[in-house]
């Protein structure tokens, strides 16, 4: 059943106490295949994504790596984080080092690369993100869409194979959403695999290859792009899109 | 040469006498309080780290049952040692060695030992806060690109928690450096123990104590001046350099990023 699935996932549940965020998830991610994922908030979106970097321990069901179970209490979640990157909404950079210590220091403690080859694939991917010239400074001196692209270069450096996105757009002003985003269109044409959270439709029309609308927990549809946007079967997914597809 | 009547006089007379046993006295201060606040603040974050390390359902029983003892013995000692004063630690200490143990420890190990063992009791809650004051999103961002529980604290979360913690270290420093003075119960002859020694040959006791009030305010304001530099160290510059050879940026032609193009275009 795995055709060269990157990431396959079944019967994933989530509940916190009594209350079920994430219902019998089945969903699955070829390489090169960039997913969003959309839906209202509190549809369990973000619980998802965190599932799938283990940030949060699913409560059941099986999350496949490469036919691996991730799930697994055996396996070395580190290990398995080191391939698949996260950008987060509220960036969280780390605040003691500057923006080139930011991207080298998973290469050298985690990859165990020496410091000059993790400087020269930092700098890459800060000139790839348009960062460059800011490697002397402190994530506090940089504006929120400055800080972001400086996390996708860090998530970058790790080279992963899977990079998630947790509405990375969320807490930005609309020229710095611009700047993220034309970011992560570049990534999606050069084949980077992506999940996508976002609230950003335009661009989840147009970047993605796959389309997942998630509402109270469960995927209510999923599809191409142009079948989600342009002819929606779910009646919530009709409702959630009126007003974009209106606008 | 007598002693002289008016107070200046005095001061002047005692300093002359015994200036080199005051400076030796606050030496010797310095040490344990520097020593003891080091030592301590290593207890500390040990202690503190060890009480932060996260237990979760799924790890195994061992494992949780192993950290709870740990954690219970060192709540133990950070609430009996903030909870008893340190005068009496002292006493307790040094005779209750040789009591109970036959062991006759020396009063500048003893002055070590009880002035770091009580820091690190203050120390340990102190780095406890620090670590729960850092954002959880640091951890989350840590753990992101693959580090492990030892890295993310060793290069994430320390490194930001001593930096809001210093000016703690700093207090715990200052209270160090006067509360070495309860040694001299046990006869640790630092600067209190000195003063009383030379107080007591003329019965000077004004004079001699105003001076070694100077010496202590010297020491700690000194101490306390140090420390808020090297934090404004720590904070770096507010400012970065844009690491750019542009010509239309505003920082062009700094001599460290020199314009490669520049040789051409003269």
């Amino acid at each position: 059943m795995s055709d060269g699935n990157i990431l396959e996932i079944h019967h994933l549940s989530k509940t916190f106490g009594k209350n079920v965020v994430l219902r019998d998830i089945d969903f699955s991610v070829k390489p090169k295949d960039v997913t969003c994922i959309i839906g209202a908030s509190g549809s369990g979106k973000s619980t998802l994504l965190r599932c799938v970097n283990l940030l949060e321990t699913p409560t059941s069901g099986q999350i496949l790596y490469h036919e691996t179970d991730i799930t697994d209490r055996k396996m070395n979640a580190a290990a398995y984080r080191a391939k698949v990157g996260m950008v987060f909404q509220n960036f969280n950079l780390f605040s003691n080092m500057t923006v080139l210590d930011n991207c080298m220091v998973g290469q050298v403690k985690v990859l165990k690369k020496d410091k000059a080859e993790a400087r020269k694939n930092a700098m890459m991917y800060l000139e790839k993100v348009n960062m460059a010239p800011y490697i002397n400074a402190k994530p506090r001196q940089l504006s929120g869409g400055q800080k972001q692209r400086v996390a996708i270069a860090r998530a970058l450096a790790m080279e992963p194979e899977l990079l998630l996105f947790d509405e990375p757009t969320s807490a930005l002003d609309p020229q710095m959403v611009g700047e993220v985003l034309s970011v992560m269109r570049a990534l999606a044409k050069e084949g980077l695999t992506m999940i996508i959270v976002t609230h950003e439709m335009a661009f989840a029309r147009d970047v993605s290859s796959h389309v997942v609308f998630m509402a109270d927990g469960v995927i209510e549809e999923e599809g191409k792009p142009e079948q989600i946007f342009e002819n929606p079967q779910n009646q919530r997914t009709k409702e959630f899109l009126s007003r974009f597809r209106q606008g | 040469m007598s002693l002289p009547q008016d107070f200046m006089g005095r001061i002047g007379y005692l300093l002359s006498m015994y200036g080199e046993s005051f400076l030796v006295g606050a030496g010797k201060t310095m040490v344990i309080a520097l020593v003891g606040t080091l030592i301590g603040c290593l207890i500390g974050f040990a202690v503190g780290i060890v009480q932060t390390i996260p237990v979760s359902k799924e790890d195994h029983i061992i494992k949780r049952i192993l950290l709870w003892i740990v954690k219970l013995i060192l709540n133990i000692y950070v609430e009996v040692f903030r909870g008893t004063p340190m005068m009496a630690q002292a006493m307790f200490i040094f005779f209750g060695a040789s009591a109970v143990f036959h062991y006759n420890m020396s009063t500048w190990f003893a002055a070590f030992f009880i002035v770091s063992i009580n820091t690190g009791a203050y120390m340990s809650e102190t780095v406890r806060g620090g670590i729960l004051s850092i954002d959880p999103g640091q951890t989350e961002g840590a753990m992101a690109i693959g580090m492990t529980h030892v890295q993310t604290m060793m290069n994430v979360i320390l490194p930001q928690a001593l930096r809001n913690i210093m000016p703690q270290i700093g207090n715990n420093l200052i209270i160090n450096i006067k509360d070495t003075c309860v040694l001299s119960i046990i006869g640790v002859v630092e600067l209190f123990y000195t003063t009383k020694g030379v107080a007591g040959a003329m019965y000077t006791y004004f004079e001699a104590f105003a001076i070694t009030m100077v010496i202590y305010f010297i020491l700690t304001f000194t101490c306390s001046r140090i420390l808020r530099f090297w934090e404004s160290k720590l904070d770096g510059p507010d400012n970065y350099d844009l690491a750019t050879t542009d010509t239309l940026a505003h920082t062009s032609g700094m001599y460290r990023y020199p314009d490669p193009r520049k040789g051409e275009d003269a």
